[in-house]
């Protein structure tokens, strides 16, 4: 037993959270930074906090993450980091060469007060950054919020700074994409191409995170929404949030700032929410949704019939982020399986909200839960209660995997195990068929295993 | 060696008091240390005749890590040793981190070691304490008795009786006591029978009652304690008589705050009642 201290009833807890479902804000930053072009990360904070932040998106990705770091000794701690950012920002411009320099604050440097945007001003000001080069920011306190709530800041300080309307309408959309895969932003590139919709997609951390091995290193690889990009944001027709936690902030900044007005949808994770997004898409966009992809929607449509049998009344455990979690929980009901346990580290009231609309009458006996007091051991009780047939969420599931066996599908983030998710996106309805096939696969598999000889059946 | 540190309300009169009581100390033959746990770094300015001192966080920015006790340890009068903390100028940076910084540097290089022979040392701590950091001098193993600079102002006993609250949390947990309330008199009616019934409520002392006098700021002006000043005058035997109090004082206790309705229901029957 990997978590053998778990006690099989739920004991009222008010103040510990033990294996909590979430990560630091600062992780988010860096991601979303990542996704636009020629953009080094820069961690204003200890030397620890960027390597850890570093590490844990290189573990996910298997790609090396770059980002700098403004070093804080004791001494900035005390007097501020002022010093610190400002011969940062000299070095890097000097030495690495970047277009983009993406600042994020860390605890310490927002508990000491440091002010980004004041200290960022100043570098402006005092000849720190190069014409042509630029640097932006934003607050990424960990002790708010979680590393979706990073994310999310980072696009706002993104956007803030980078879109510019100035009056030309230009015949195109911003899709602000949520925490996705590499994989996933390219299958959003793809259905946009198909649908004949000019756009923007921010960010976009395909050939970002995702390079081919050729042999040679690019600091700055080809993929990521480039500055020009980024500024005609402001002269679109409409902005696409894809996922509330992560791009309401951005949707809402480019909104007062250019009045590009905003819809935010779900992530397209399964059957309906792509629905959703692909008649967002046509509507803001004035385009008619092509064959080939209705032809997708009805290959999912298909897939899920013919394996209905493997699916329907299955109870299911998952964790992760609430934009991933929700449209997932429709999908997973909308196929007669039952979501029972939901849990998300992630704050925000909405959760409650939406998941009580998706389960109050298909899945009355659910459990779902948010915020910080929302962990993976909560869940683990849950289960200890009551078992599960399958569990779905990062890697952080393998131990209550492995000690109540139980089939287990990795998605969400990080995966540090498995591989897999930087390629095959589950996103659209051909993601909602690689969703399925995991599914089914683990599924199917335990049956294989467990059931008797005679009822072990070549075709299923 | 006795630690104590002095709180009281931002300019209630904390340095000048513990500037004038040290050197009535120091002048019946005390070996003294006082650190300066105020970010403006003017806790000393008495005792060395002027503000020339560099502080400890000013000279572990301007030399990193290698630091000596020298460097940040003067000599003020008649030998007593004299450290400013310092800390950020306003608005930047956590003044209260630098306070812990400084403190902790200054236990590592030895400045309490037993060859300096001192027999006090007093913390001047910075009016509110806003954050942990200005608590650190009553941390465990840090000042082990305190004393609070109040006068019969509103204000000033209402953030006294707020500093009880502070100092009982720490008093238990560690080892640290309240050794008396000392009043520096702002002329307020009936002021030293009104903060002598603040002091029997909270538990403890008036342990002494200086009166206002003139001639405290002509020897500021001067940069000088009364003592040093003008050693034949009354106010100098005041400091004096604080002074002895607190070196025979034996009554440390853990203070019992005041709610809020009890604290005006004092002002009331003392002050502004009558």
């Amino acid at each position: 037993m990997l978590l053998r201290h778990t006690t099989d009833k739920v004991v009222e807890r008010k103040a510990l959270t033990v294996n909590p479902a979430k990560t630091c804000q600062p992780v988010g930053a860096m991601y979303a930074a990542l996704g636009i072009h020629g953009c080094l990360p820069h961690s204003h904070g200890s030397q620890g906090c960027c390597s850890y932040h570093r590490s844990a998106l290189t573990r996910h990705y298997k790609e090396p993450v770059m980002a700098a770091t403004s070093s804080f000794t004791e001494g900035s701690s005390v007097f501020g980091g002022q010093s610190n950012l400002m011969q940062a920002i000299t070095n890097i411009f000097t030495i690495y060469e970047p277009e983009i320099i993406a600042v994020h604050s860390t605890c310490l440097s927002e508990t000491i007060g440091d002010d980004l945007g004041q200290i960022v001003n100043k570098a402006r000001t005092d000849d720190k950054v190069p014409e042509g080069k630029h640097v932006i920011h934003a607050a990424t306190p960990s002790y708010v919020g979680s590393h979706v709530t990073g994310y999310a800041n980072m696009l706002e300080g993104i956007v803030k700074y980078f879109a510019n309307n100035t009056d030309e309408l230009i015949n195109q959309i911003n899709l602000l994409a949520g925490w996705v895969e590499p994989s996933d932003m390219r299958e959003l590139k793809r259905l946009m191409k198909l649908m004949k919709v000019r756009n923007v997609l921010l960010p976009d951390t395909s050939d970002v995170l995702d390079t081919p091995m050729n042999g040679h290193y690019e600091m700055y690889p080809k993929g990521g929404t480039t500055i020009p990009e980024m500024a005609s944001m402001g002269n679109s027709l409409h902005t696409i949030g894809l996922g509330e936690w992560a791009t309401k902030l951005a949707a809402i900044k480019l909104d007062n700032q250019c009045k590009v007005n905003f819809t935010i949808e779900d992530l397209p994770i399964g059957l309906k929410a792509t629905d959703r997004f692909i008649q967002a898409l046509s509507r803001v966009a004035s385009v008619s949704v092509p064959d080939s992809i209705n032809d997708e929607r009805g290959r999912l449509v298909d897939v899920i019939t013919d394996m209905h049998q493997y699916l329907y009344g299955k109870r299911v455990a998952l964790w992760g982020d609430p934009d991933q979690l929700i449209p997932l929980t429709e999908f997973l009901v909308d196929m007669d399986m039952k979501p029972v346990y939901i849990v998300s580290g992630t704050p925000g009231k909405q959760f409650d909200k939406r998941m009580k609309a998706l389960l109050e009458d298909k899945v009355p006996e659910a459990k779902y839960k948010n915020g910080a007091n929302a962990d993976m051991f909560l869940m683990h009780q849950w289960i200890k209660e009551e078992p599960v047939d399958l569990l779905i969420g990062n890697t952080y599931g393998k131990y209550i995997a492995r000690d109540e066996n139980i089939p287990f599908v990795r998605m969400g983030f990080p995966i540090l195990d498995r591989i897999g998710h930087s390629y095959f996106p589950t996103i659209g309805y051909m993601g909602g068929i690689r969703i399925l096939e995991k599914i089914l696969s683990v599924v199917m598999e335990r049956q294989d295993t467990n059931c008797p000889e005679e009822a072990f059946e070549l075709t299923m | 060696m006795r630690k104590v540190a002095i709180y009281g309300k931002g300019g209630i009169g904390k340095s000048t008091t513990t500037q004038n009581t040290v050197a009535g100390l120091v002048e019946a033959g005390k070996n003294v240390m006082v650190v300066g746990c105020d970010p403006k770094a003017d806790s000393t300015r008495l005792l060395l005749g002027g503000l020339a001192q560099k502080t400890v966080l000013d000279t572990l920015r301007e030399e990193g890590e290698d630091v000596e006790l020298d460097d940040i340890v003067r000599e003020g009068y008649n030998g007593v040793r004299c450290v400013e903390s310092g800390g950020p100028e306003p608005g930047v940076g956590c003044a209260g981190r630098g306070i812990i910084t400084s403190i902790n540097l200054l236990e590592q290089l030895g400045a309490w070691d037993e060859k300096f022979a001192i027999d006090y040392t007093f913390y001047d701590v910075l009016g509110d304490v806003v954050c942990g950091g200005f608590a650190m001098p009553i941390r465990e193993g840090k000042a082990e008795e305190i004393y609070i600079v109040v006068s019969g102002e509103m204000m000033a006993m209402y953030a006294a009786n707020n500093i009880c609250k502070g100092i009982k949390k720490y008093a238990e947990a560690g080892g640290v006591r309240l050794g008396g309330l000392i009043c520096n008199s702002r002329n307020v009616d009936n002021e030293s029978a009104m903060i002598e019934e603040l002091a029997k409520q909270l538990g403890t002392q008036m342990i002494h009652f200086v009166p206002r006098d003139n001639m405290v700021q002509r020897a500021e002006i001067n940069r000088k304690t009364v003592i040093d000043y003008e050693p034949e005058h009354n106010q100098a035997n005041e400091y004096r008589a604080l002074a002895k109090a607190i070196d025979e004082n034996e009554m440390f206790v853990i203070p019992k705050p005041l709610e809020i309705e009890e604290l005006e229901k004092l002002l009331i029957d003392f002050g502004i009642a009558n």
